[in-house]
């Protein structure tokens, strides 16, 4: 029997000591302002907070799967090899603030890190830990198409609870058992009126969503047939390959394992990577599968909307639209995809 | 759960120098502990990553046998990791993360002929395959042809044992060097053109080629002309990998993994797929 959905609410004046309550028990992650970016962090207090924002400059994967995670740390005596694996964070982590787009990314990195036949035993922790609030999107941005790749401004999938902001309150949705566990008895219930606006603001959210892109298309072509394009020569040409696209993207999971050494032991470290870089794929041979930007490039947009749809049935993209905001020369991957399949029309 | 990135340790007990330009090394190692040793088990044409502690990890294809204690691996000093081990000494440890991959596909190889391809040091895997047929079930197979060619006879891998194995009747091996060397026996020639050649017969017999990616261009032509089908053509890749695992996301070929998919594939599932270089 599937339980009622619970609806709480709470003031928007009440949400910096909830923060605050819950830091007493959970280390509490927020979206911060830092030098004039939004950021997720551990706050210090209820009030650093920012609950008025579009998205975070970096997505908040990092919690998840660290840019810089290490591995394993090894001493060497008498030539006896020690390994040890760091500790984890003693506390459980409330990520506040999380926009549905990056929640729902978290199902598509699961994909990669659990559910296939090997685990990443990091990143289960931290997936079972950390609880989600997530804070929907009133005003999506203008570079946001979530609903093109199957989210929503309002979507709750991956979420513990989801808050919506109606100007002077937010309806909570309680969509799991760690959600209610955590703000049953912080918060209380939501009226019907309260609901009813709500409603309102998730349909005007969803309606003011810019065009689709053609991301479900472009899973239907065939891939030998679009692999070879003649649309790949170009597109990339203005590509600087630095790589910024799938550091902010919450859905990008390459990395790299690299070894730091000390005198007497060192440590093994995952660092993020990007396959637009020329070294990704560089054997050391002096063979490169992936020589120039048309390879690389192809890559990323293939390996998104492509491989990975005929695999898990969804593109490894959330539609948070960072590497349309963030590329230094506007290569917008929503006109990439669109031209690649308006091609193929 | 266990961290699938934390290697097992194992002890460097032998150190060979195989090749006359001491560029490839077989390195003999046991393991530390005997859990991990049971836990390691494998079949030929799996790999694993072998790390050097402050150097970093690398995939190598196992050369030797699951019938042989311990494991071998035969180094080609190419680049950080292949260098670091180079310099390993007998009693240093490394660690190793596997078995990964798929291995070559033996229960459906049982009752075929089979013929062997190998172009320079790609012959570790094959190998392993080759010395597990002759030690456990010889009979199960039908003839097994082996071709090895490498540029000069400095630069064959396990020269005693092909000395062995060319004394064997149950082996048919040609070896091979591009180039006439005095006091050489053996064949002279490209692999491809031994191979046009000696013109092994495809009817129930799978081909198994490893070699580098100019060698292959080459000989898969040949093979596809002696009638051998793409079902029955079996190659081992060699991609740069980092995880092992499926998950760092530079192996593929469009949507297969080598790591995880592969390395071994028939020519019929890499023509499902786009070119990315073998």
């Amino acid at each position: 029997m599937k339980e009622q959905m619970k609806y709480l609410k709470l003031s928007k004046e009440e949400m910096a000591n909830l923060l605050d309550e819950l830091r007493r028990e959970f280390r509490v992650v927020a979206p911060v302002r830092r030098e004039g970016l939004i950021l997720f962090e551990e706050i210090g207090s209820g009030k650093e907070a920012q609950l008025d924002f579009g998205n975070s400059r970096k997505s908040p994967k990092d919690f998840f799967f660290p840019q810089m995670e290490v591995l394993f740390s090894y001493q060497l005596s008498d030539n006896e090899l020690k390994i040890e694996e760091p500790q984890p964070e003693p506390r459980k982590t409330v990520i506040f603030g999380m926009r549905p787009c990056d929640a729902r990314a978290l199902l598509l990195l699961d994909k990669i890190f659990l559910e296939g036949e090997v685990q990443d035993s990091n990143y289960r922790r931290r997936r079972e830990e950390n609880i989600i609030l997530a804070l929907g999107c009133t005003h999506p941005r203008r570079t946001c198409f979530c609903t093109s790749v199957g989210g929503n401004p309002f979507g709750t999938e991956g979420i513990d609870a989801l808050f919506i902001d109606l100007g002077k309150t937010y309806v909570v949705e309680v969509l799991t058992q760690k959600g209610e566990e955590l703000l049953r008895d912080r918060l209380s219930e939501a009226d019907e009126e309260s609901l009813k606006s709500a409603e309102r603001v998730k349909r005007e959210a969803e309606s003011s969503m810019g065009p689709q892109v053609k991301a479900k298309e472009l899973a239907d072509l065939n891939l030998l047939d679009i692999f070879e394009d003649s649309f790949w020569d170009q597109v990339h040409e203005k590509c600087l390959g630095c790589g910024i696209c799938t550091y902010l993207c919450p859905t990008c999971s390459c990395f790299d394992v690299i070894d730091e050494k000390t005198d007497s032991g060192g440590e093994r470290i995952r660092l993020w990577d990007s396959c637009l870089y020329p070294l990704f794929t560089l054997q050391a041979s002096g063979v490169n599968p992936r020589p120039t930007g048309r390879e690389r490039m192809r890559q990323r947009v293939l390996h998104k909307f492509k491989y990975f749809a005929d695999e898990f049935g969804q593109p490894s993209c959330v539609g948070c639209g960072r590497c349309v905001v963030s590329c230094p020369v506007n290569l917008d991957i929503r006109r990439v995809v669109n031209e690649l399949v308006g091609g193929k029309a | 759960m266990r961290n699938p990135f934390i290697p097992r340790l194992l002890r460097v007990e032998r150190v060979v120098i195989e090749t006359a330009d001491n560029n490839i090394k077989s390195f003999h190692l046991s393991f530390l502990m005997k859990e991990d040793e049971e836990a390691f088990s494998y079949l030929p044409g799996q790999f694993a990553e072998l790390s050097v502690f402050g150097k970093g990890e690398a995939p190598f294809g196992m050369a030797s046998s699951p019938t042989e204690p311990g494991l071998r691996f035969s180094v080609n000093k190419a680049g950080v990791v292949t260098t670091a081990l180079h310099r390993l000494e007998e009693g240093e440890m490394v660690g190793v993360r596997g078995p990964l991959g798929r291995p070559y596909p033996i229960a459906e190889l049982k009752g075929k002929n089979l013929v062997v391809v190998a172009g320079g040091f790609a012959f570790t895997t094959l190998r392993s395959l080759v010395k597990y047929i002759l030690d456990t079930a010889r009979d199960d197979f039908g003839r097994i042809d082996i071709l090895y060619g490498v540029r000069n006879p400095g630069l064959f891998l396990y020269k005693e044992e092909l000395e062995q194995w060319s004394k064997r009747d149950d082996l048919h091996l040609v070896l091979t060097i591009d180039r006439e060397v005095e006091g050489w026996e053996g064949k002279v020639g490209l692999v491809p053109n031994v191979l046009k050649e000696i013109a092994p017969n495809p009817d129930n017999t799978y081909a198994l080629v490893c070699g580098p990616p100019i060698m292959l261009k080459f000989t898969l032509p040949v093979l596809r002309e002696l009638g051998f089908p793409p079902e029955r053509t079996i190659l081992s890749l060699e991609k740069r990998m980092k995880c092992g695992v499926g998950m760092c996301g530079r192996c593929n070929i469009g949507p297969k993994f080598v790591c995880r998919d592969g390395p071994v594939f028939t020519l019929a599932e890499l023509a499902q797929l786009p070119d990315e270089g073998l």
